[in-house]
């Protein structure tokens, strides 16, 4: 991709996608949840309802949650990344990724990157969120199958897990 | 679509102006690419403004705060002393959208979206902000109340951008606070939103008031009857009934799938009182 001309109106793109920089020539209109899937095939971001409503393909850009349906492709040039690829790590799950799984915090699992996402960039805010304080996050998000009780669940679960491996 | 980062103003003024009004100011996006991806809008270009440090920073000097018209709900929050001192306009940027939209969404791009359920605006209004806007024919500043002329309507120029919000110094024993009324706790529309600031003296007797109404007009409003009502007097008992009673006359809402105009013209009263209830407390009342 790097020794590629700009195409007509294309513009060069350097990003930090989950630890591993990237360079690529992007039509400006691009998304960046489509750069994500389609040049990077990083297809675990999904796209729901492509308004910033839903949160289903929530990113982080420089340590923040985004929603990547609402952010140009050429907006994150010279940034950090990080998508529900990166969240495991040596092929070991993340304890968000666990604790879900644990909790049945997913049905369809259509939404639970975003909301993974959301709740990463929530921990490193706060390790030990109260019940108040992830409903304030997790109400940013749309789930449409787990009535939300399982979520919260797996979120607690998750504090507790990441909690006792830095204790 | 072209995509432009500038790094000063001149050249976004520049570059707007030379596109005649084709290309738009692009901010958080959360209202432009959402607008642009239901088809409502398909500019030729946008212009990111979120480089240009003047947009991007919030600073406090002797004459007040200087807040970037592109600074997020999130760095506001962030803010040292703006949310003590000005709580009722860092509340009121917050509450736009959810913990994800406030890492992008601005201040700048609320207002000039031009929704009448903005709900930045009527916190603006109630605080006294001025704009500092600039544009092709140079610097100007205005009121918050009069920039937008109606729903997606402003009095910008071709080129012109805002490029901060100028924020005074409360005084002593000063307080605001911006309420809305929607259903649920986030992510929804203002049914209405009111905003309140005052000042009081050693004896608790208001000396100073602006009210900001939204959702309950074409633009966000600001009651001028407030000044009359509470100036003198003590902010409470029959004083908040009057300045319920004017919120409730000056509102000219519509009916629409949230709320029907009856409600609207009730409700706003309710959330002015509360509003005035909280901002008096804030100031020590
Ligand atoms: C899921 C979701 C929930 C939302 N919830 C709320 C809510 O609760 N309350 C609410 O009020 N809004 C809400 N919004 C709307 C939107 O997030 C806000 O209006 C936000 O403040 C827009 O800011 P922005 O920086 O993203 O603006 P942008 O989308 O970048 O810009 C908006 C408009 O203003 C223009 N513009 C931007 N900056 C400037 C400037 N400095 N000078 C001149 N023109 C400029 C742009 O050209 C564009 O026309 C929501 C949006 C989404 C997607």
């Amino acid at each position: 991709m790097a020794s590629e001309q700009p195409q007509q109106g294309g513009i060069r793109l350097k990003v930090r996608v989950n630890g591993e920089q990237h360079e690529s020539v992007v039509d400006p209109r691009m998304n960046l949840a489509d750069y994500l899937r389609e040049e990077l095939r990083l297809t675990a971001t999904h796209v729901g309802c492509e308004h910033g409503v839903c949160g289903i393909c929530n990113v982080l850009v420089d340590g923040q949650t985004v929603r990547s349906c609402l952010m140009l492709a050429v907006q994150v040039d010279g940034k950090e990344v990080l998508t529900v690829e990166g969240l495991a790590e040596g092929g070991k799950l993340h304890p968000i990724q666990e604790a879900f799984i644990e909790e049945h915090g997913l049905q369809c699992g259509f939404c639970t990157g975003g909301f993974m996402m959301a709740i990463c960039e929530l921990f490193d805010r706060n390790p030990s969120p109260s019940e108040e304080e992830i409903k304030e996050v997790v109400g940013g998000q749309i789930c449409r199958c787990t009535g939300y009780n399982a979520i919260l669940r797996s979120v607690q679960n998750a504090a507790a897990k990441m909690g006792a491996s830095r204790s | 679509m072209q995509y432009q980062a500038v790094q000063t103003l001149e050249e976004a003024v520049e570059s707007l102006s030379r596109a005649g009004g084709e290309h738009l100011p692009l901010a958080g996006g959360t209202d432009l690419l959402a607008q642009r991806r239901a088809g409502r809008i398909d500019p030729k270009g946008v212009v990111d403004l979120k480089r240009i440090p003047e947009l991007a920073e919030i600073v406090l000097d002797d004459d007040g705060y200087r807040v970037g018209a592109a600074v997020s709900g999130a760095e506001l929050g962030e803010h040292p002393t703006l949310g003590q001192d000005w709580p009722g306009v860092v509340e009121a940027a917050q509450l736009i959208g959810s913990t994800q939209i406030q890492g992008r969404a601005s201040m700048g791009g609320n207002l000039c979206n031009a929704s009448p359920a903005a709900d930045s605006v009527p916190a603006l209004i109630a605080a006294g902000a001025l704009c500092s806007l600039v544009g092709p024919s140079g610097r100007r500043e205005l009121p918050v109340e009069e920039i937008i002329l109606g729903p997606g309507q402003t009095c910008l120029a071709p080129g012109e951008i805002v490029a901060h919000f100028r924020l005074p110094r409360p005084g002593p024993r000063a307080g605001d606070a911006y309420l809305r009324l929607i259903p649920r706790t986030e992510m929804d529309i203002a049914v209405v939103g009111a905003g309140v600031s005052l000042e009081l003296d050693a004896d608790g007797l208001c000396t100073g008031c602006r009210v900001g109404l939204g959702a309950v007009a074409p633009t966000p409003l600001r009651l001028d009857e407030a000044q009359a009502i509470l100036v003198g007097r003590r902010v409470e008992g029959s004083v908040l009934d009057d300045l319920a009673a004017a919120a409730s006359a000056a509102a000219q809402p519509i009916d629409d799938m949230r709320a029907t105009a009856e409600y609207r013209v009730r409700v706003v009263g309710v959330m002015a009182k509360r509003a005035a209830q909280i901002a008096a407390t804030r100031a020590g009342g």
